[in-house]
């Protein structure tokens, strides 16, 4: 079957940055796909450069076959993008702008059903007539959902999608995205909540300073990081001798990384020999989180 | 016959959407010009009319030919300019971006919203004067002739300043330190045979010039030159800065990375 996404040896350069070196990524149809990384890491650039937005200095992208320079025409027909920026046409209405949206794909009237799902599905139904200037954050991203899917693409990207949006609302977002996959989308999603990802996406790409330093299935990755962590809550500040361990320290509480369960045995000795009260502890297991502070925090 | 088909709706829709976002701002997009307009003619004439006579014609009937056309083309390359730097500064230029429309799609889409909004413009004047003025029309394909191709040069060249600009000082900067002295030295107010030799070769630099004078030779049969040496250095001029936009936008300047 062809792939929804290829990307051969591609490279891209801003003047003296060198900001995407070499990426290699096959994603396939049906697949629901993270892209993970800090800022500035290169999702966004690899995201613009599939969409289109900018072109590549070197190597080659396709989405479902079509090459997306030489073939742009087909390969932005099977791509619908949902933009990380909140942007907006003030002059027209949400079904307007999704008219416009499937026309500039060449679809006409016969298409009006597929933006009413649409419409109903986001929850913008009373929505459909108000102009996009005076929607909400939360139903702008909605609308930004509608008008990405207007044409009815194979592959969704979602560059964001929930980055400041409310829990229910986030909840909504996702129910409708993986109804979609479900039906046979494929759906990349580049977020920085990581359980987002962990939870929906099936296989995981880590990108950092514009290269992927782990591609692999969630569960792959997970496993590959038996570590765990250990939550502290201290009578009194964590000894000197555990500081290397400390991972963050939030209200008086600190998570230790553990490479191995025996360590706890270290730990707790560490705590006993400089006085320290346990108030409560608990051990976690790693979760994508610490997968990626792991890899991407590695020097 | 349905003249739209799959693939010319993406520009056809373009098109549209062009004509309906002026269109729903027309008070500012249309009838605001066409009163600036009159006003300029409400005063000149009132001053001139008894005093000045060009080309064997009375001043008020010289001068609004003249106007018609500055609007038309000050509005055509408004309309064009001002929907791109808008696109790009709220960062909707991409919901076309991201679309199957090519680079030469695009160009007319954007080029024939452009002179719809000059034509209209033009004819909004054209309508309110006709009432006051009884304005003769001894060539009417010329008129329309220059109002289309000053309008697609205009509408082309606010593509090209659309572009360019990344924020709204510089599109204003184009607009007052190109457009405005462009089209208030091309001879709208006066003959250029009024002025000194050296001002009148300068004149002749003026593309804004040969689209006056051609478009006001349409109603009058009277003009400083010959409206065949108009209309060549017209679609020379809309020829040049066609091929300049288009290899603008082919390339992607300031707008694929």
């Amino acid at each position: 079957m062809t792939p929804a996404i290829k990307i051969d040896q591609v490279h891209k350069h801003f003047g003296t940055l060198h900001a995407l070196k070499g990426i290699d990524l096959t994603i396939e149809q049906g697949e629901f796909f993270a892209l993970l990384g800090p800022n500035g890491a290169g999702k966004s650039t690899l995201i613009n450069l599939l969409a289109g937005l900018l072109r590549p200095s070197s190597g080659k992208l396709s989405v479902m076959g079509f090459d997306v320079v030489q073939q742009y025409r087909q390969a932005r027909h099977a791509l619908g993008v949902v933009p990380q920026e909140l942007v907006f046409d003030p002059f027209f209405n949400v079904r307007e702008m999704l008219r416009f949206q499937a026309g500039y794909f060449g679809l006409g009237t016969e298409n009006d059903p597929w933006i009413d799902e649409v419409i109903e599905a986001l929850g913008l139904t009373d929505k459909a007539t108000t102009n996009m200037r005076r929607l909400s954050g939360g139903m702008k991203r909605r609308a930004l959902i509608a008008q990405a899917l207007a044409h009815k693409p194979p592959v969704l990207v979602l560059d964001e999608p929930t980055a400041g949006v409310d829990v229910e609302l986030r909840q909504i977002l996702w129910e409708f995205i993986k109804r979609l996959n479900r039906e046979g989308h494929t759906i990349i999603l580049t977020t920085h909540y990581l359980e987002e990802a962990e939870t929906l996406c099936s296989r995981v790409a880590m990108m950092k300073q514009g290269e992927i330093v782990a591609l692999d299935s969630t569960a792959n990755l997970l496993n590959h990081f038996p570590g765990k962590n250990l939550r502290l809550k201290l009578g009194s500040a964590l000894p000197q001798s555990l500081s290397a361990m400390l991972r963050n320290e939030e209200d008086g509480e600190y998570m230790l990384a553990l490479s191995e369960v025996t360590q706890v045995e270290y730990v707790l000795a560490e705590l006993r020999s400089a006085n320290v009260v346990v108030e409560d502890m608990q051990l976690i297991e790693a979760d994508l989180e610490d997968v990626f502070v792991e890899l991407v925090g590695r020097k | 016959m349905n003249l739209i088909s799959s693939s010319t709706r993406g520009p056809w829709t373009l098109f549209k959407k062009e004509l309906l976002r002026f269109w729903r701002v027309s008070f500012q997009t249309v009838a605001a010009p066409v009163m600036t307009a009159l006003l300029y003619l409400l005063v000149f004439s009132h001053v001139l009319e008894s005093r000045v006579q060009v080309h064997g014609v009375n001043y008020t009937s010289f001068l609004i030919p003249g106007l018609i056309m500055m609007s038309v083309l000050q509005n055509a390359f408004a309309n064009s300019s001002s929907s791109l730097i808008q696109s790009k500064v709220m960062g909707n230029i991409i919901f076309v971006l991201l679309t199957p429309i090519s680079y030469l799609e695009f160009f007319l889409a954007f080029l024939a919203s452009s002179i719809v909004r000059g034509l209209v413009v033009g004819l909004g004047i054209y309508l309110v004067a006709i009432i006051f003025i009884d304005l003769p029309m001894v060539h009417p394909w010329l008129i329309l002739a220059f109002a289309v191709l000053g309008s697609a040069l205009l509408g082309a060249f606010g593509i090209i300043a659309g572009i360019w600009a990344d924020k709204f000082d510089q599109m204003a900067a184009f607009q007052n330190f190109i457009i405005m002295p462009l089209s208030f030295l091309s001879g709208v107010f006066y003959s250029i045979h009024s002025l000194p030799p050296f001002w009148q070769a300068v004149s002749q630099l003026n593309p804004f010039f040969y689209m006056i004078d051609g478009f006001r030779y349409g109603f009058l049969g009277v003009g400083d030159i010959s409206p065949a040496i108009s209309l060549s250095v017209v679609g020379a001029s809309f020829f040049g800065l066609s091929l300049i936009t288009l290899r603008m936008l082919k390339t992607g300047y300031k707008l694929r990375g």
